[in-house]
């Protein structure tokens, strides 16, 4: 219980209009922090854990698209690795077909390929929402597995497809160097900062309150005059070109591309990581992708019936931080300032 | 300036509206009452668009609008509130103000401008809070608002539209009667200031229908039984007994 008096000066009640103040400039060193620390890892960590890292970038850039639908627009999507395989089908279609060996263009055209795909998948899916919508994505992501797994003369089947290490900026090659601990890193932290800046300024934008208002109350956003499935449409096409970028440096890190990245189980990951992050946080889904990496390495090192444990885990969190970890941080966070 | 025609409205075999005419002039607080399924609620659905009328046209400003949504008509300058408040819960009373005003001046579409810079915006939403008395909650989340303040902002943020015509669907349902009152003389005071032309209301409260309409529309069982000033419909016995649940005004 609080005195009247810390009550009088306390400002823990009291918000600001603009939900700005002191915890902002906090948040901003705190992300700065990250960032730094991220850019040192690969001082300090063995390349075993450098390696293990790598997809962290190509999930956390994934999730960002991700949470844009889940997090913002209240659409949850059970086939989002669709654009992830597309993403990083494309990219090896195009260094193995293509010739093609620069990353720049293999990014662009590569999310190309994710837009063309998200257009048709997304006219139809918008129009549904709730487990409809989750499971029309789901159902277009095992479309396309089994489109990777049958037309094996394309995409050589189960045995995926041998990806190499393009050309960074246009100079950076992998002679002399560690190209994935060393300029690859770089390379991908420096995408997931800007992408998530990107990201940050559309959740900020009218479009970006705009989508929280279809999520809250879809009837009141038309008799408002927001067109519903105009705006779930755009945050789908976002989050498959979030998803295509994912699956370029996720198959460049991995070296290899197979059905399994768009299988159901890995749409299943990426939801996974989201509600251990937190989707009601911008940052949570990265610190859930993160975390995933983490603990499935360890849980995978001490026991081979790993699901059983992240199964678990999903279903605590559930019941008992449906805002994730971000969500535990804050609450102790608030503790702590009190 | 909105005209109903002849508009029937069927779920399946039920008969909700039979054959609904209504005229809306420019300048006009109408109310619709009637007892509990005469069909208000389907007949605002159908005069907003969001309804498909099973038979009859509904005309607006010259556009026929029978089934053309809520989008187009809030194009057109019609907006509604909703019987059961509707609110973006997680939205902040200031967001849900911004997010009127922006489709109001059709920004919603702009990806990387920041929504925190516009002045326009903001000081549109501003201005609605205050003609609401919401200027001091404007940091509070909508789901958090009292009842009242819930009904509010519900209208407010159709009124941030700057719509011509507004439909209101029992504007103080579910609230004290103190805060009827204040609801309604707030609603009067900002459509004037606002320039909204004409407002319909469905409303079961008798002290509010009289005391503000101009005029009044009975509803019973899908068809118009009465369509008159409140001081004629005080004289309609038919109407006094069945659907208002008075003795009439007899004349001296």
């Amino acid at each position: 219980m609080s005195t009247p008096t810390e009550r009088t000066t306390g400002s823990t009640e009291v918000k600001h209009p603009d939900g700005k103040g002191i915890g902002l400039w906090l948040k901003l060193a705190l992300v700065l922090l990250g960032i730094v620390l991220l850019a040192l890892l690969p001082q300090v960590l063995s390349r075993y854990y450098i390696i293990l890292m790598m997809p962290f970038f190509a999930y956390s850039i994934a999730l960002l698209g991700l949470n844009l639908l889940f997090g913002y627009t209240g659409l949850i999507s059970f086939g989002h690795a669709l654009f992830i395989g597309v993403g990083a089908y494309s990219a090896a279609f195009l260094m193995r077909d293509g010739g093609l060996e620069y990353m720049e263009p293999l990014i662009l055209l590569s999310v190309l390929g994710a837009v063309i795909v998200a257009v048709p998948v997304g006219l139809l899916a918008v129009r549904y929402i709730g487990i409809y919508f989750g499971l029309l994505t789901l159902a277009f992501g095992m479309l396309f597995y089994s489109f990777l797994l049958k037309f094996y003369s394309i995409t050589s089947g189960d045995q995926g497809i041998r990806v190499e290490k393009p050309i960074l900026l246009g100079f950076i090659d992998t002679t002399g160097i560690d190209y994935l601990t060393g300029p690859f890193y770089y390379y991908c932290l420096g995408l997931l900062v800007v992408m998530a800046l990107v990201m940050w300024r559309i959740v900020k934008s009218p479009f970006g309150l705009t989508l929280r208002c279809v999520r809250d109350n879809s009837v009141k956003a038309e008799s408002l005059g927001i067109g519903v499935y105009r705006y779930r449409f755009y945050a789908f096409l976002i989050s498959a070109i979030y998803g295509g970028v994912a699956g370029v440096i996720l198959a460049v890190s991995v070296g290899q591309v197979d059905p399994t990245m768009s299988y159901w189980t890995s749409s299943g990951n990426l939801v996974f990581m989201t509600l251990l992050g937190g989707f009601t946080s911008f940052l949570g889904p990265i610190v859930g992708a993160g975390a995933f990496i983490l603990l499935q390495d360890q849980v995978m090192s001490l026991w081979e019936y790993w699901r059983l444990v992240f199964g678990a885990i999903l279903a605590l969190i559930v019941i008992f931080a449906p805002s994730g970890l971000m969500g535990l941080l804050t609450m102790g966070w608030k503790k702590v300032v009190r | 300036m909105l005209h109903a025609v002849d508009v029937h409205k069927n779920y399946g075999d039920y008969v909700a509206v039979a054959g609904v005419t209504l005229f809306i002039d420019e300048g006009e607080f109408v109310s619709i009452v009637g007892p509990n399924g005469a069909g208000k609620t389907t007949l605002i659905n159908v005069l907003t668009g969001l309804l498909q009328p099973t038979a009859g046209h509904v005309h607006y400003k010259g556009h026929d609008i029978s089934g053309a949504g809520p989008v187009k008509l809030a194009q057109l300058g019609m907006a509604r509130s909703f019987q059961l408040v509707a609110v973006f819960a997680e939205l902040t009373v200031m967001e849900v103000l911004q997010a009127a005003s922006l489709t109001r001046l059709g920004r919603g579409m702009r990806l990387f401008h920041s929504l925190g810079s516009d002045r326009e915006v903001r000081e549109n939403a501003e201005h609605i809070a205050s003609l609401f008395g919401l200027q001091d909650q404007l940091g509070v989340k909508s789901g958090q608002l009292p009842q009242g303040n819930k009904k509010l902002l519900d209208v407010a943020s159709a009124f941030a539209l700057y719509p011509e015509i507004i439909l209101l669907d029992e504007p103080t349902s579910g609230v004290s009667t103190s805060d009827k009152h204040r609801i309604m003389e707030t609603l009067v005071v900002a459509s004037k200031e606002i320039g909204i032309k004409s407002i319909i209301q469905v409303e079961h409260d008798m002290d509010i229908v009289f005391g503000y309409s101009d005029r009044i529309v009975a509803l019973y069982e899908g068809r118009v039984l009465a369509d008159g000033s409140p001081q004629e419909i005080e004289c309609n016995e038919e109407v006094m007994r069945n659907i208002i649940g008075r003795e009439p005004v007899r004349n001296a």
